[in-house]
């Protein structure tokens, strides 16, 4: 694996019964790069990302993840990234702090560290005023914004990030994007997965799945130019509808 | 005028649902209702379809009063809920047949309604509904609110978390449906489908920013807006923001959209700025406000 590669996937497959979800895709992605994985619901998106976070065991092909295998080195892999997604984020019956002071014990902080990160989190975020609300009385955006903050708590390789934004207000959801810009600027990198197209367009690098397989992978200008439209929506619509 | 929302107030303890709104929608509109979560859309929905009572205000529903005749209305609209609410146990075809019993109607008797949506599943007619796939379940659920020939659809977000294929052919379908006269009330998250509709109501924290056609909406922007690009987004975000003349900077896809609080704004100047701050590659070029942009200058004020 070259030096700057932080995920690296050859052929990898799943297979459940005779139905093929994932069909030996490749790809790589880069320190620090924004890498926007894109598809339609039911395309494998999903049981792709399984495999890469160490939760389901591929059928075949091989994949490195921060550098561990996907099939021998799955707790390894779970230390090195963040995870948040639109349906599973935060809990809310605890309070911000106790949301912070929870994560940042899972992934095994120190009691210093935790209170440190906590206090750092929570001034940047302008939280002081809900800091001991119940994360359940707070609005979806503000939510989200600290869920992405919560999954970069132990300074992880690499966060992967599934369909975010769902239904947040738009300037929050730019204001998220404005967070994601800046933690891959630091070297982090962003695995990210939207249905709203022109956060397609925010990503280094883009790919497009299609039953299973990924039909495209570039940078979303040479994917217009590729298919001669003007906007990742039509990109997409092209090849998903083909 | 199919429905007619008046000063239709509602708060749960604290929170401001719902802030004196009014709404008058044709009939065979398709209307649509914009905004994010919390914005209020499923409070009005539950109100207007009689399973909520509002504090405030009044409102009528095909020619009925919502709380004078809520038995007419629940006999003449159809109402998709944004969760899922048919019954998972039950199949395909028992869903349906159940809606079409409940309301004193047959499959058969409104089949050419529901026809264009339900060949798309009749395949899978003897699945039971908690095992269909999300697009699948949507289009059940389309159904079974069409089942007996409402007046009146409303659609509580019925695109969300849809990718972008299936939530074009289910605008498609929409369009379909208006053609045979139903009125039809939507809401949705998702800007670029208030496009789509022939007016909206741009919502949030329970209140209307505005109501209009998309394409007046859109007119009503203040400013003249720019996109503007650089050979790095997170630096060029950063260095337009601390520029003291910004009014607004969003990023919109390829670009970002720039507004400038001076009324004589000469693109150059900020070209020389950017270039100062050690940006390269800079692109300034004038661009059309979307609904997206009057609505994230509306709900700044």
């Amino acid at each position: 694996m070259k030096e700057d590669t932080v995920i690296q996937v050859e052929g990898l497959t799943k297979v459940f019964g005779d139905f093929t979800a994932v069909n030996k895709i490749s790809f790589h992605v880069k320190k620090g790069e924004i890498f926007g994985f894109l598809g339609a619901n039911g395309a494998g998106k999903t049981t792709a990302m399984k495999m890469l976070i160490g939760i389901s065991a591929p059928s075949s092909g091989s994949a490195h993840v921060a550098g561990f295998d996907v099939y021998s080195q799955t707790e390894n892999i779970k230390k090195s990234i963040g995870y948040m997604s639109q349906k599973f984020a935060l809990y809310d019956d605890l309070t911000v702090k106790e949301n912070i002071r929870f994560f940042g014990g899972i992934y095994g902080l120190s009691k210093d560290k935790i209170s440190q990160k906590s206090s750092q989190l929570i001034e940047e975020l302008g939280l002081e005023k809900v800091a001991k609300s119940l994360v359940g009385s707070l609005p979806l955006g503000w939510k989200q914004k600290i869920a992405f903050s919560v999954s970069l708590l132990h300074d992880p390789k690499i966060v992967f990030l599934d369909e975010p934004t769902g239904g947040v207000d738009p300037i929050t959801r730019r204001q998220f994007w404005e967070m994601i810009y800046k933690a891959a600027n630091n070297g982090t990198t962003i695995f990210v997965t939207t249905h709203y197209m022109d956060e397609a367009e925010y990503c280094d690098r883009v790919s497009i799945m299609v039953d299973g397989n990924i039909e495209a992978l570039d940078t979303p200008k040479n994917l217009k130019t590729h298919f001669g439209s003007d906007s990742m929506n039509d990109v997409f619509l092209k090849l998903a509808r083909s | 005028m199919s429905i007619v929302i008046e000063h239709i107030s509602k708060s749960y303890g604290k929170v401001n649902a719902l802030d004196d709104i009014s709404i008058q929608v044709d009939q065979g509109e398709l209307y649509g209702l914009i905004g994010p979560d919390g914005a209020g859309k499923t409070t009005l929905f539950r109100i207007l379809t009689t399973s909520l009572l509002p504090d405030q205000g009044s409102a009528s529903v095909a020619g009925y009063d919502i709380i004078a005749d809520f038995k007419s209305i629940r006999k003449h609209v159809g109402y998709m809920p944004g969760r899922f609410s048919l019954y998972q146990d039950l199949t395909v075809e028992e869903n349906l047949n159940f809606f079409a019993t409940i309301f004193g109607t047959t499959i058969t008797e409104n089949y050419d309604l529901i026809k264009d949506i339900y060949v798309q599943i009749e395949p899978f007619k003897d699945r039971r509904a908690g095992k269909l796939s999300g697009g699948m379940k949507q289009k059940l659920a389309l159904s079974c609110a069409l089942i007996h020939k409402p007046k009146v659809l409303f659609l509580d977000e019925p695109t969300t978390g849809v990718d972008p294929v299936s939530r074009k052919e289910f605008w498609e379908m929409l369009k379909r449906l208006q053609d045979k006269g139903i009125t039809i009330l939507v809401s949705t998250p998702y800007m670029d489908e208030a496009a789509l509709c022939d007016r909206i109501a741009l919502i949030q924290d329970g209140r209307i920013l505005e109501i209009d056609t998309p394409k007046a909406i859109v007119k009503h922007y203040p400013k003249p807006i720019f996109d503007v690009g650089a050979h790095n987004t997170y630096l060029l975000i950063e260095k337009l923001n601390a520029y003291a003349h910004k009014h607004s900077v969003f990023p919109f896809g390829e670009y970002i959209h720039y507004t400038d609080q001076r009324d004589g704004f000469d693109p150059l100047d900020l070209r020389a700025y950017l270039k100062k701050e050690g940006l390269q590659n800079i692109h300034i070029e004038r661009t059309n406000a979307t609904i997206e942009d009057t609505f994230m200058e509306l709900a700044k004020q």
